[in-house]
């Protein structure tokens, strides 16, 4: 019997409970899959982990070497509040920080700005000057932790703020590592924090790619996130390919400043949402890496293997948590976090039960990261590596999501690049559609969430949820406040001249922006200078 | 509601972040259960947020945050309209917002805060009941 006759002839002999099986994206789902439905994902196809084309995963051995890096999200409150959570993960076992800001570092304001107010400390820590950023460090040795900071247009400020405190504690630029997620051209897609339009932003993103090729050659410059793609309601197939269609943006800018792509490739690195459709979102990891590998060698000529290798931090979507029963959200991010360990992911983070509420407590964010200690140490399911290669129905999926990703790039591609694709509201626009058309379907009941349009019950419990003390905003304004009274004044206006000449110039921003932090320039007023010389980007507010 | 004033009804994004996948689905909802919608973007100031609405004429303003900073940009929202001599325009909110926080913002005046996991139908349900058209005008 082959698939076509049994699809006729046996399959239809028992009622479906369903007119349609479709992922949470809306990818249609055959009832069987078969040899017959690969595209020459065959043993050669697929080849093995570790070797080109890497579907199987970056290394050989994966997670029967080493458990990825789990590394937890974290900031909230006054630098000292991050910094002894930070503390706690660390003695909990986790590997790596995380570190997230509050919206005023976020946008570029201070502390004391106007348009902090009732912001400063809430959804992350607030850093205004390098002695917020001392005191977020305190303790923590620079050159034995690795570690990751979100921001975005400000990230140029920030990088330069966590090298000058390497450089003050006498730790060798070469000896620091981390991550800086720096992926503007997914804020103008999705995230939507922004100070200038793209093009000076990823002129910005360019100068740190070269700067930390040559100086800081441990640190990734650049997170390429599809999360917030993701977050913001685009399909799994959107995220892989504008994702991907905004590495190949920063490849490009970084090929036009006159670096060989081996010389920074290297060190790009990405960072993918893991939803709740689990093989969708296994198959997904797969089809990227096999893509950017594709792209690395045969569209920008890589020659070093370790351009071409796609590796990615992962975490489990925020979006798909409910308010309602809050602790059903721990089986979700255990399925998801199972989801992102089978997709062959190198760093992980595991949302807390509570954060469609406020910012997670301690007891939550420790069950988030036990969750993934149970996966990595009791499951099993790290003695193997790519378990679900050479499943019919893994491999159609990554198959096909390729292909249908390869479909928006070359789309990308027609329309004269990602930035042209962005400023005429590509992406943006597919993306809300997709959020709209979900929306829908939820509200049909063609797609489920469980407490949600599912087993809701009247009653909930409430939960008791971390609170961010208001004081935390007036300490952090006395903070700025002193330290511009304390400075030299002098010297503090000189290096926003310097910045605000290399902005002009198109000199690289990085090692004046070092200098101008140590000489305590703010957030706020390096971001005022990219204000002045590169202007403001405006919402177009598209629906 | 043919024979109605069309409620014309501000979605608007208040405070820092970027997040408006609520925002611009309830502007499309909104719009395909036939109101007159206008959408601000983001980053929008208390200020922009109560001019906009005066200039626009509008019977409802919704307003989307999920910065944690509700407690200080609602009341600031409904001051604004206060002073432009709007205060009867009716203002509802959607996103992150504590049980807790409810009675503070139910006090300064906002008229229905939806949480996670409300429906496009309950919104535009409790609009139609709650939202009359703004009067002398």
């Amino acid at each position: 019997m082959n698939k076509q006759a049994w699809l006729n002839e046996k399959y239809p002999q028992q009622e479906e409970r369903s007119q349609r099986f479709s992922t949470i994206s809306d990818m249609e789902i055959e009832p069987v899959y078969t040899p017959d439905d690969l595209n020459g994902s065959n043993l050669e196809g697929i080849g093995y982990p570790g070797e080109y084309p890497y579907t199987r995963g970056v290394y050989p051995s994966m997670y029967r070497g080493r458990y990825w890096t789990m590394r937890q999200f974290a900031g909230f409150g006054t630098p000292e509040d991050t910094n002894q959570r930070f503390k706690l993960l660390l003695s909990e076992g986790q590997t790596g920080l995380s570190t997230a800001f509050d919206m005023p570092v976020l946008m570029g304001y201070d502390a004391d700005h106007p348009r902090s107010l009732g912001e400063v400390g809430r959804e992350g820590v607030s850093v205004s000057t390098i002695k917020d950023m001392e005191r977020l460090f305190q303790d923590i040795p620079l050159d034995k932790v690795s570690t990751s900071m979100t921001v975005n247009c400000t990230a140029s400020i920030l990088l330069a703020m966590y090298v000058a405190v390497a450089d003050k504690q006498g730790i060798p630029r070469n000896q620091i590592s981390g991550t800086i997620q720096n992926d503007m051209l997914k804020e103008y897609i999705a995230q939507k924090e922004w100070i200038c339009p793209p093009e000076p932003a990823v002129r910005i993103v360019t100068d740190m790619i070269e700067f930390c090729a040559k100086e800081v050659p441990r640190w990734h410059a650049v997170s390429i996130s599809g999360y917030h793609i993701r977050e913001a309601g685009s399909t799994a197939v959107q995220e892989l390919a504008f994702t991907l269609a905004d590495g190949i943006g920063y490849a490009q800018a970084g090929i036009e400043r006159g670096l060989d792509v081996d010389e920074f490739a290297p060190r790009l690195s990405f960072f993918f949402d893991i939803h709740n459709d689990f093989f969708e979102e296994i198959a997904k990891l797969r089809a990227a890496r096999r893509m950017w590998a594709t792209i690395m060698k045969e569209r920008f000529g890589a020659k070093n293997p370790r351009s071409m290798l796609l590796r990615t931090h992962c975490q489990t979507a925020g979006v798909s948590l409910t308010a309602q029963q809050p602790v059903n959200n721990v089986v979700r991010v255990a399925i998801q976090a199972l989801a992102g360990v089978l997709g062959g992911t190198q760093s992980l983070h595991t949302n807390s039960m509570d954060e469609t509420l406020a910012l997670p407590t301690e007891e939550s964010v420790t069950v988030a990261l036990r969750t993934q200690q149970i996966i990595a140490e009791e499951s099993g399911v790290t003695n193997f590596v790519d378990p679900l290669g050479g499943s019919w129905a893994i491999e159609a999926l990554t198959d096909r999501m390729e292909k249908e990703a390869f479909a928006y790039i070359d789309r990308i591609d027609e329309l004269g690049g990602i930035i042209r694709a962005i400023d005429i509201g590509f992406p943006q626009k597919e993306i809300a559609d997709a959020a709209y058309r979900y929306q829908q379907q939820l509200d049909a009941r063609e797609k489920v969430i469980v407490g949600v349009n599912s087993h809701a019950v009247e009653e909930e419990r409430p939960m008791e949820i971390l609170k961010i003390d208001p004081e935390v905003e007036r300490s952090q304004i006395a903070q700025v406040t002193q330290v511009k009274q304390e400075r030299d004044q002098a010297a503090a206006e000189e290096q926003l001249g310097r910045v605000h000449a290399a902005a002009r110039n198109g000199q690289n921003l990085m090692p004046v922006l070092i200098d101008a932090v140590k000489a305590h320039c703010t957030v706020g007023e390096i971001s005022d200078v990219y204000r002045e010389v590169f202007g403001v980007y405006q919402d177009p507010a598209w629906l | 509601m043919s024979e109605e004033k069309i409620l014309r009804i501000l979605v608007a994004k208040a405070g820092l972040d970027g997040h408006d996948r609520g925002a611009k689905i309830i502007a499309r909802a909104l719009r395909d259960a036939g109101f007159e919608v206008i959408y601000t973007g983001l980053h929008q100031t208390p200020e922009m947020i109560a001019e906009a609405a005066v200039q626009e004429d509008v019977d409802a303003v919704g307003l989307s945050i999920l910065s944690g900073a509700h407690m200080t940009l609602f009341p600031a929202i409904l001051g604004a309209l206060k002073e432009r001599g709007a205060d009867d325009v009716a203002v509802f909110g959607g996103g992150i917002v504590p049980e807790d926080d409810m009675p503070g913002l139910a006090q300064v005046g906002v008229k229905k805060v939806f949480t996670p996991g409300a429906s496009t139908q309950e919104i535009v349900d409790w609009i139609w009941a709650n939202v009359e058209p703004r009067s002398g005008l």
